[in-house]
C-alpha cells in the first residue's frame, strides 16, 4: 500500500467519524425534543445540529472529496445556516414567549415582563402587544 | 464488512432514529411552536443526510441542494412563526368590546378591522 493510498484510507474514515458526531447531534437534538418540557427549552436542544452538525458534515464531505472546487461550493452552505439559522430562532422563540408556551417557574429571570408591563395594555399569554406591522 | 462501512451504516442508523422521534414529536407536540421547532430540527437533519450521502457515495452533484435548502429553510419557520403570533392574540381579542371602551389610549384606527383581514 502507498503512502497516498493510506492517507487517503485515514481520510476516508475520519470523514466517516465526523458523520457519525453529526448524526449523534442530531439524536441528541430529537431526544431534547422529548425530555425538555416546554417549547422555549426543546428549542434550545433543536439548535445544536443546526449550526455544529451542518459545519462537521461539510468537513466531511470536503475530506472526502478533496478538491478546492468543492470547499468554495461548501462555503456559502455554513454562511447562510449561519446567517438565518439565529433569525429563525429568534422568531420561534418570540411567538413562543408571546403565546406563553413556557413555564415560567423555569425562568431564573424574565427581562421581557418589565418592558410588556410598561407597554399599553400589553398581558401575556397573547396579550395586546403593539405588533411592528401596526399603524 | 470494513470499518468504513460499519461507521456509515452507524451514521445512517443514528439519523433514521433521530428522523423518527423528530416525526412523532411533529404528529403528537402538542402546540404548534412544538411542531415548528420540530421540523425545523427535520429540515436540519435532511439537509445532513444528503450531506452524509454525497461523503458515502463518492460524488458533489447535490451541494446545490445543500445550498438551497439551508437559503430558504427559514421562510417557513419565519412564516409560520408570524402567523403563531396572531393566533396567540386571537383569544384576548375574544372582549373587543371591553378593551374597545376602556382603553381609550389604545385609540388605533380600528385595530380589529384590519387585523382581521390580514388574518
Amino acid at each position: 500500500m502507498s503512502d497516498a493510498e493510506t492517507v487517503a484510507g485515514i481520510l476516508d474514515i475520519a470523514a466517516a467519524v465526523l458523520l457519525v458526531v453529526a448524526a449523534l447531534l442530531t439524536l441528541a437534538a430529537a431526544i431534547g425534543l422529548w425530555r425538555f418540557p416546554d417549547p422555549l427549552s426543546r428549542l434550545h436542544a433543536a439548535t445544536k445540529p443546526q449550526i455544529l452538525g451542518l459545519i462537521l458534515v461539510v468537513v466531511a464531505i470536503a475530506l472526502s472529496a478533496r478538491s478546492a472546487t468543492v470547499l468554495l461550493l461548501l462555503v456559502p452552505v455554513v454562511a447562510l445556516q449561519l446567517l438565518t439559522a439565529p433569525i429563525s430562532a429568534h422568531m420561534v422563540g418570540r411567538a413562543g414567549y408571546r403565546n406563553g408556551d413556557f413555564d415560567p417557574s423555569t425562568l431564573e429571570v424574565d427581562e421581557l415582563a418589565a418592558d410588556v408591563d410598561s407597554a399599553p395594555g400589553g398581558e401575556l399569554p397573547g396579550g395586546a402587544w403593539e405588533d411592528e406591522a401596526a399603524p | 464488512m470494513t470499518l468504513l462501512t460499519v461507521l456509515w451504516m452507524l451514521a445512517g442508523g443514528l439519523a433514521t432514529v433521530a428522523v423518527l422521534l423528530v416525526l412523532a414529536r411533529i404528529i403528537t407536540g402538542p402546540t404548534l411552536i412544538d411542531r415548528l421547532i420540530a421540523s425545523d430540527v427535520m429540515l436540519t437533519t435532511l439537509i445532513l443526510v444528503v450531506g452524509a450521502e454525497m461523503v458515502i457515495s463518492g460524488h458533489t452533484r447535490t451541494i446545490p441542494l445543500m445550498v438551497v435548502l439551508a437559503a430558504t429553510g427559514i421562510l417557513g419557520s419565519v412564516a409560520v412563526a408570524r402567523f403563531v403570533s396572531r393566533a396567540g392574540a386571537e383569544p384576548t381579542g375574544a372582549q373587543p368590546d371591553e378593551s374597545q371602551q376602556t382603553g381609550a389610549e389604545t385609540a388605533l384606527p380600528s385595530p380589529e378591522g384590519g387585523d382581521d383581514e390580514r388574518r
